[in-house]
């Protein structure tokens, strides 16, 4: 069998290299596929790989129902629930907005909260939106293999207005903190590329080592023109993007005789992945691979070329390379691309274009690079730092804080917009919270600079829709306009915390509940990186992606809220406790309006007889004590000899159980 | 009472500078809201009762959205028209929620002086019954005790009075409403009882079953022997609801947020009573049926009540009022408050009540227990729910203690009432 494969294999491999023209021509009429990588070091010694693979299914429906490369299920998902827009995201861990910026396309597109968020929008009427939210939410979960289903109930998902996106019709968003991400939702994925992970750039994704890094964050964006009135005419567009953020494995050679400590850690995709790059997946149109360095890296990495003044005899030598006096890069790169300076932008990042068409299975595609100088850098920060937090101890009420704090971008930023005269800095805050966080929206307080400040003042728009118990979650859309001089700002919200039914818990009731992240974007701000010429812009689908305009966005952390738990052991005595009492208030109420003259008259006259009640109570003494050796003294002459004959059979009845219980 | 208020005596004057007293105590504890903390305590404010909830409301109200959009407001859009705009004042260096507090105080000495002046009338109709039954001897003794007077002092100085008051929960006006109907009945002041009844019913729902206890005082009086079944009246309290009620657009929405979230219960915050533990924890399977149960309970007494205590409509009140005190769905201090100054009216007929130092001991007990035990659960979390349960419990236990002694205190009352006269005619006929 495995000979036969052998001999078979070649031919196999003829076939798909005689295939690949073929495929090619066809992508031509329409749809095509393109694998694409960018990798990136980090100024924390870590590396983020970012995988974007772009499938694309024209408009028309000459095939029918059948596709060449665009994967079939999702296709049939936009037929039948008219998606528009929809974007699925899985992540573990959480994007480090100071360290891996916050400022670039990649991180106010790829950064997510943790656990899955889905948000679509619909192609249908206002009624039906809701239903289709709920059937979307079906089929993604189980074309993922994840718990997007608990998106359907109406108490996890919103929908926004204005706060998440500008043109927000029939969106829908929910998200889900505390679902795990593993590499059974990795798999569905894969499927729905063409080469899955069996060729292409996908083949670096080992399952051990992509789950070993610090965040991992898959995605799938799927913007459809099919409704549209013969709009862009690009008919389903599916984007699916990985984002990992990886530690380099230290290389120990290299440590061992770098006295610097803080000299980068050098690292190749054998080091980082545990595998090379053989070949590009054959139905791509195109396979590639950039590197990619931070503006102020390359702002450094010039400096320090200045500084050691080598530059002096290397005058006419290209930047790519001079640059190369710092680091080293194991292939020679395509194309060096520079960017195009934008307006705010001061140094320009720089991209290493690598194609994988070259390499094959004898001659692999491994990128490396080497650090020969230590260089410290910093990425380019969100124009405020966010951090949400909780307030309060106890578990009956707390506060939501969000604080915003000014990072150095800002005061750059701002300088150019005072002289333009206009001097305010906007802030949209986007909030979900589940309806057991009940928020009291009137306790909103605004402070700014550590100053409490009245609320028209900084809220300039304000969108809130109330939690209802059980029914829907609570939303807030702020747009917040503040002073451009303004150190740190904080918006404070009081909440009480519900109590809810014992089957509402999950099953560790007492680890708490996850609230939602916020989201917040700064509109005033883009983030936009161009790189090509606009002759050339499609060429490239993560170019053409980092060129548009989109705002910058920040997503908060997500923070647990312990609740108060009932005893889930106590279903039954309670129901029977409390039935008693009630049984107790309806039978002895009764009991005395019922009560009449002439019962009473005979009931004084019981109570004339001596004792009895004593003797009874006496008998009831008896047998609970269960001491029928000590005979109770009875001033009551009456039925001596019945009590004799009782206390002898509680005497039996006691060394019965006694019998029972020692020797049984 | 006019008589006894046109010559003032010693006993008069002490009760004037008590009910000050109890206005500067009110206002003494105002001043340090902060450290009392009284508000958030879930014995004084329930959902239907926080004053927070209704500053919400309010806010939602002036956002150009329903109040009761969410789940948070369950009030009357009544008292968000009369509260709401003192919510959002502040006057600098003062306490916030002042002017709130001030109109609770205010409510709090209406309701006692209301209490008092029933009281006098149910002392002096008492009174006259009892002379026309020839059972003068008893009437002297009664002369010594003012019961209109003890009651509201009673009312003022309760704990429970108290904390609600100065914890900014708005049960001092759902008793006011309670007070009124009582009060207008009590004096045949129709239009005044119809109102009262209406806005109480409006405003908690239970005060509902009042309107028995209602038409026999104003058919009956206090205690004559006359019955009378004014059909006419109940048509026009029933106009008067629907007057009272119609100005607020979004009817349907106003009941279900308001007496739907009453009836099924939807909030399982912890409070004093019982039906919050029950429904956390009761199988989704039989809600709906043990719903049923818990709020029939309350109407199941209804009638074999009237039919006993028929004679009696204002003790007929206050035993109504501690069922539903006892059973309603989100019970608070202020419930208890009320009805606890109405015993003061009886001081004479139930002055042979069993229990009553067993009851009065359990009374400190459970309130010093339940925020021991609320603290533990909640804040730090060293107990569980059922410690606070159980105090849930001991409480609901005492309050039927106390129904049934009193029910059956006062039946004795009245049997050795009869007993006397029949003697008395006995001797006569003799």
């Amino acid at each position: 069998m495995a000979l036969l494969f052998l001999l078979l294999r070649p031919i196999l491999l003829l076939s798909l290299f005689y295939f690949a023209p073929i495929s090619q021509s066809q992508s031509a009429a329409g749809e095509d596929f393109s694998e694409e990588l960018l990798l990136r070091p980090l100024p924390d010694r870590k590396v983020l790989a970012h995988f974007h693979f772009q499938s694309r299914a024209p408009h028309s429906t000459s095939n029918g129902r059948h596709h060449h490369l665009f994967p079939k299920a999702v296709s049939q998902l936009v037929q039948k629930f008219h998606v528009k827009e929809m974007e699925l995201s899985f992540t573990q861990g959480r994007w480090n907005y100071d360290k891996w910026g916050g400022f670039d396309p990649i991180s106010s597109n790829n950064a997510k909260p943790p656990g899955v968020e889905l948000w679509a929008v619909f192609d249908v009427p206002h009624e039906q939106v809701d239903d289709s939210w709920k059937n979307l939410t079906h089929a993604l979960s189980g074309l993922f293999c994840a718990s997007i289903n608990f998106l359907e109930s109406s108490t996890t998902y919103s929908a926004p207005d204005w706060g998440y996106r500008p043109d927000s019709g029939s969106l829908r968003y929910g998200s889900l903190p505390r679902e795990a991400v593993c590499t059974e939702n990795l798999t569905p994925w894969l499927k729905l590329l063409p080469c899955r992970d069996k060729a292409g750039l996908s083949t670096l994704m080992d399952r051990p080592s992509i789950y070993k890094g610090f965040y991992h964050s898959q995605r799938l964006h799927l913007t459809s023109s099919k409704f549209e009135p013969e709009g862009g005419g690009s008919g389903i567009v599916l984007e699916q993007t990985l984002t990992l953020v990886l530690q380099p494995s230290s290389q120990r050679t290299v440590r061992s005789y770098s006295h610097e400590t803080n000299l980068q850690p050098s690292w190749s995709l054998t080091s980082i992945f545990g595998r090379k790059v053989s070949g590009r997946c054959v139905l791509a149109k195109s396979s590639i691979v950039y590197l990619q360095l931070d503006g102020s890296l390359v702002a450094e990495l010039d400096s320090l070329q200045k500084e050691n003044k080598i530059s002096s005899a290397d005058k006419y030598i290209s930047e790519g390379v001079r640059r190369s006096a710092c680091f080293e890069v194991s292939v020679k790169p395509d194309r060096v691309l520079e960017e195009l300076k934008g307006l705010e932008k001061k140094n320009p990042s720089v991209l290493y274009e690598f194609s994988v068409d070259k390499y094959n299975e004898s001659r692999p595609f491994d990128l490396g690079l080497t650090w020969k100088v230590p260089v410290a850098w910093s990425s380019q920060k969100a124009p405020l730092h966010v951090s949400r937090f909780l307030m309060g101890s106890g578990n009956e009420r707390g506060a939501i804080a969000v604080s915003l704090r000014s990072t150095e971008l800002t005061d750059e930023l701002l300088h150019t917009e005072t002289s333009e005269g206009r001097c305010k800095l906007e802030v949209k805050v986007f909030q979900v919270v589940p309806w057991y966080i009940k928020v009291y929206f009137h306790t909103l307080q605004v402070y700014v600079n550590e100053q409490p400040q009245a609320v028209s003042d900084v809220v300039e728009k304000m969108r809130v829709s109330p939690s209802v118990d059980k029914v829907s979650p609570g939303v807030m859309e702020m747009l917040l306009k503040f002073p451009c001089g303004m150190k740190s700002a904080a918006i404070t919200l009081d909440f009480d915390k519900g109590f809810l039914h014992i089957d509402e818990y999950p099953p560790d009731a007492n680890q708490g509940f996850d609230i939602p992240s916020a989201i917040i974007s700064f509109p005033n701000f883009h983030t936009s990186m161009q790189f090509l010429k606009d002759d050339s812009a499609d060429k490239s689908a993560i170019l053409s992606k980092f060129k548009e305009n989109s705002a910058v966005l920040a997503y908060t952390e997500v923070f647990l809220v312990p609740l108060a738990t009932p005893d889930f052991s106590m279903p039954y005595n309670v129901i029977t406790i409390t039935c008693t009492v009630c049984a107790l208030y309806f039978g002895s109420l009764l009991n005395v309006l019922r009560r009449r003259v002439g019962e009473e008259e005979r009931l004084e006259k019981k109570e004339k007889e001596p004792g009895l009640l004593r003797q009874l109570l006496f008998k009831l003494y008896a047998k609970i004590s269960g001491r029928p050796l000590e005979p109770v003294e009875s001033t009551s002459t009456s039925s001596s000899s019945s009590r004799s004959k009782l206390q002898f059979i509680i005497l039996v009845a006691g060394i019965a159980v006694l019998w029972q219980v020692y020797y049984g | 009472m006019e008589e006894q208020s046109t010559k003032p005596t010693k006993k008069h004057r002490r009760f004037w500078t008590w009910l000050t007293a109890s206005v500067l105590f009110r206002l003494i504890l105002i001043y340090f809201p902060q450290n009392l903390n009284l508000s958030s305590r879930p014995e004084v404010s329930t959902p239907l009762t926080s004053l927070r909830r209704l500053a919400e409301g309010y806010w939602l109200k002036q956002s150009s959205m329903s109040p009761y959009a969410g789940s948070m407001y369950h009030g009357s859009p009544l008292l968000l028209s009369l509260l709401g705009p003192l919510t959002v004042q502040r006057i600098d260096g003062l306490p916030s929620h002042l002017l709130c507090s001030l109109v609770f105080v205010a409510a709090d000495v209406l309701n006692s002086l209301l209490i008092r002046a029933t009281g006098q009338t149910l002392q002096i109709a008492y009174r006259q019954s009892l002379k026309s039954l020839d059972l003068d001897m008893i009437s002297e003794t009664m002369e010594t005790l003012p019961s209109g007077d003890i009651a509201a002092l009673i009312y003022l100085w309760n704990p429970f009075t108290i904390a609600a008051c100065v914890g900014l929960s708005t049960s001092p006006i759902e008793n006011l409403a309670v007070m009124l109907a009582l009060y207008g009945a009590c004096k045949r002041l129709v239009p005044l009882a119809a109102f009262g009844w209406v806005m109480a019913t409006h405003l908690s729902l239970y005060p509902i079953i009042l309107v028995i206890p209602i038409i026999l005082l104003l058919g009956n009086g206090p205690d004559t022997p006359r019955q009378l079944f004014l059909l006419r009246r109940h048509a026009y309290v029933l106009l008067l609801c629907g007057v009272s009620v119609k100005q607020y657009g979004g009817l349907w929405e106003m009941f279900t947020s308001m007496y739907g979230f009453i009836l099924t219960v939807q909030d399982l915050s912890p409070n004093i009573g019982v039906l919050w533990y029950f429904f956390a924890e009761v199988f989704d399977f039989f809600r709906n049926f043990f719903l049923i149960v818990f709020q029939m309970n309350i109407l199941f007494m209804i009638f074999p009540l009237a039919i006993r205590l028929h004679h009696r409509p204002c003790f007929l009140a206050f035993v109504y009022i501690t069922i539903s005190s006892m059973l309603k769905s989100y019970p608070s201090v202020g419930d208890s408050a009320l009805y606890l100054g109405f015993l003061g009216w009886f001081v004479y007929e139930l002055s042979e009540m069993k229990f009553s130092f067993f009851l009065f001991c359990v009374y400190v007990g459970v309130s010093l227990l339940s925020p021991v035990m609320h603290n533990l659960w909640i804040w730090r979390g060293t107990g569980n729910a059922n410690f606070y349960f159980a105090t849930a419990m001991a409480y609901a236990c005492l309050q039927i203690v106390l129904v049934v002694e009193s029910v059956s205190g006062m039946l004795n009352h009245d049997r050795k009432l009869r007993n006397l006269s029949s003697a008395k005619l006995q001797d006569g006929k003799s």
